[in-house]
């Protein structure tokens, strides 16, 4: 700790005297508390949400909170959740995808169909699902970019044409079921971590996240720039690692952490590190907020436009695969009524702009978390879906909201 | 005076020969002269139409010219696309600067050429990113503040930084200053001249007589897609330049005036 400590040249970029730099964690903590009221609030509203949400079911009806119940969220979050992802990256691009629930619809049913119907193995089928995804989602980047055909109009053409071929695919079967008894179904249902490797998995996060943001400190340094004190990256450590400790540990009293969940919170990482750490990841924020400015900074726009909708379309069909699993069956309204616009709800929800070029992977977790946090707590209510409805509609405005008067504070005081 | 005669290619980093650009029936630039030398500002002026765009176009590589040659460091060069311009040493700041307003500085610095594509090297460009701010004295206190923050004259410094990272020889600067206020402008003049101390050639386009006679070592008058004069930025006035863009000294009244005082602005007119 002291080779962070120890004072070394000034770092080079505070030098400027109109900067302020937070020394300690009560000046980290100021400077939170200066940006958040600046309105630059990250994750903060959609965190209180999940706040407001839980303490109100929780008064209404005790088995909200209880572990059982947080443990089916854990599971139900995860088909809405990995579309919601791929839905971040196809808004970070300026673009939208109104398709992503009959995307998922047709995915589930391919799954069934070559499952059971052909009698294929299970990998082949996710395999198969999960390509022809992808391909929906590059024939959407080639219509949106040699054609010229909004997003808006090529999507909402896609609705319609994949819901007529999951339809196809069912042929008059109501449903197609898929055996208990296959991993698929047990992926979804039965598959936990075992306890001690869960809490492993918690500790591991935490000291990963220290690890690295300890290396980053130590490279700064070295380079001469400014890094955040140890102490601030010690106590946001111990915060995490606390955080994820209990939650292991209330999970684990009743049946545990699932290997579902796991899955989801890998996706998110790996789409986090692709969006912020990499060269094609900057790119999709470039292209979602100048689109000219990144044509001219040499990056290749369409192909930029087909990998978001790729990844977009893919995400679903893998969102339509865990569907089915969870149900143990893919039917006819897989995918359909409200997964198109809870999807996209849970992304803005989560933070992330319609508009392109803001927003993180992390904003579909926390975006799926409060839209499946209402849809539990109204169920566990035996409140039917019109209610649902109507509360997800609200929040989302409320959510939509938020980020126009966000957005307005942080012209008004700089921060873009 | 004069203007300056038209020096030898060896002496300039770019020169152009009797360019030609034909948009349909529109001849767009006639026989275009230009010379930079390293280390010289060249500020092309002249009035709407004039072609001053098109010529700035023509030397990013985003028109290719119907006739006539371009030289580069003296030998001959094809500029197919903006990146082989780019590549071959010659920079361009468009005038709407094409910055990414919801990315921060030193994303925008590196745009398209980020360090380790796979496992971006943040601290590595950030600290270039400092390094080039330094060299051009800019004045932005944080690089983790979207572009979308800043004021229009840093946005303008962003914009000529992020032109430097490819080490150009040549840098083009599409009216630098016609969106500023007063401060900023002057804080952009600034710029260029040390970009001129750093031994760049600049060619600068603008509207702002009073910005290209504070910054141009020569001052190059385009009129109607043709050379009309290039002149000494230090012993010209403001006027002279002028008559020349506008062509007002066109006429037989201002020909025989300027016979008779001797060649104060002597011109090439075609």
């Amino acid at each position: 700790m002291t080779s962070l400590d120890t004072p070394v040249a000034p770092a080079t970029d505070p030098q400027d005297e109109r900067l302020a730099a937070p020394q300690g964690i009560g000046g980290n903590i100021r400077a939170a508390a200066r940006r958040v009221r600046d309105g630059d609030l990250g994750m903060l509203p959609v965190v209180a949400g999940i706040v407001v949400i839980w303490t109100i079911f929780q008064a209404l009806n005790q088995t909200f909170l209880s572990s059982t119940n947080l443990v089916n969220l854990s599971f139900d979050m995860v088909p809405l959740g990995v579309i919601a992802l791929g839905i971040v990256c196809v808004l970070l691009a300026g673009q939208i995808d109104l398709s992503v629930g009959s995307v998922s619809g047709v995915s589930a049913a391919t799954t069934a169909v070559v499952m059971v119907r052909y009698e294929q193995p299970m990998v082949l089928a996710i395999l198969v699902a999960v390509a022809s995804g992808c391909l929906i989602g590059w024939i959407y980047g080639q219509a949106f970019n040699r054609f010229g055909v909004p997003s808006f109009v090529v999507t909402l053409g896609g609705l319609l044409a994949f819901l007529g071929a999951q339809l196809w695919l069912l042929r008059g079967q109501n449903a197609i079921n898929i055996p208990y008894d296959s991993a698929l179904v047990k992926f979804a249902q039965v598959w936990f971590v075992p306890g001690w490797l869960s809490y492993l998995l918690a500790v591991a996060a935490a000291g990963g996240f220290l690890a690295v943001g300890w290396a980053r400190s130590l490279r700064r340094r070295r380079a001469g720039l400014f890094s955040s004190s140890v102490q601030w990256l010690l106590a946001q450590s111990l915060l995490l690692l606390a955080v994820l400790l209990f939650a292991v540990y209330y999970l684990n009293r009743t049946r545990g952490v699932s290997w579902m969940f796991v899955l989801f919170v890998a996706l998110v990482l790996g789409v986090h590190y692709t969006l912020g750490h990499t060269r094609f990841g900057r790119s999709i924020y470039a292209v979602g907020g100048n689109a000219e400015a990144a044509r001219r900074a040499g990056i290749d726009v369409p192909r930029v436009y087909t990998s978001a909708f790729v990844m977009c379309s893919g995400l679903a069909a893998l969102g339509g695969i865990l569907f089915a699993s969870r149900l143990a069956a893919a039917n006819q309204s897989t995918g359909t009524a409200d997964v198109n616009l809870n999807a996209i709800a849970a992304a803005v929800i989560g933070g992330t702009s319609l508009f392109g070029g803001r927003g993180s992977a992390f904003a579909a977790l926390l975006g799926v978390l409060v839209i499946q946090s209402i849809s539990s707590g109204l169920t566990l209510l035996n409140l039917d879906s019109s209610y649902r409805f109507m509360i997800t509609g609200a929040v989302l405005l409320v959510a939509v909201a938020l980020d126009s008067a966000a957005r307005r504070s942080r012209r008004a005081h700089g921060r873009g | 005076m004069t203007a300056s005669a038209p020096r030898a290619a060896t002496d300039a980093v770019l020169s152009l020969r009797g360019i030609c650009k034909q948009f349909g029936a529109v001849a767009a630039l006639t026989d275009i002269d230009l010379d930079v030398a390293a280390g010289e500002v060249v500020a092309v002026v002249g009035d709407n139409g004039a072609g001053k765009s098109t010529l700035v176009k023509v030397l990013s590589g985003v028109y290719t010219p119907d006739a006539g040659t371009i030289l580069f460091r003296g030998e001959e060069v094809r500029l197919d696309s903006p990146a082989a311009a780019h590549d071959m040493g010659i920079a361009t700041v468009y005038q709407d600067l094409a910055l990414c307003e919801n990315l921060d500085v030193k994303a925008n610095l590196f745009l398209g050429q980020e360090l380790r594509p796979w496992m971006l090297d943040d601290v590595a460009m950030e600290k270039d990113s400092w390094r080039l701010l330094r060299e051009l004295s800019a004045k932005i206190p944080t690089l983790d503040v979207p572009v979308a923050a800043l004021s229009g004259g840093q946005r303008q410094t962003v914009a000529i930084a992020r032109s430097l990272l490819g080490n150009p020889e040549v840098i083009l600067l599409d009216e630098p200053t016609a969106a500023l206020g007063v401060a900023q402008t002057a804080e952009v003049l600034d710029l260029i001249e040390r970009l001129r101390e750093n031994g760049l050639g600049v060619v600068m386009i603008s509207h702002n007589m009073e910005d290209v006679r504070a910054v141009a070592d020569r001052v190059a008058v385009l009129r109607l897609g043709r050379n009309n004069g290039v002149f000494d930025a230090a012993d010209v006035s403001s006027e002279d330049v002028v008559a020349a863009i506008t062509g007002a000294a066109d006429n037989v009244v201002a020909r025989r005036a300027a016979r008779r005082a001797a060649p104060r602005t002597e011109k090439e007119v075609p």
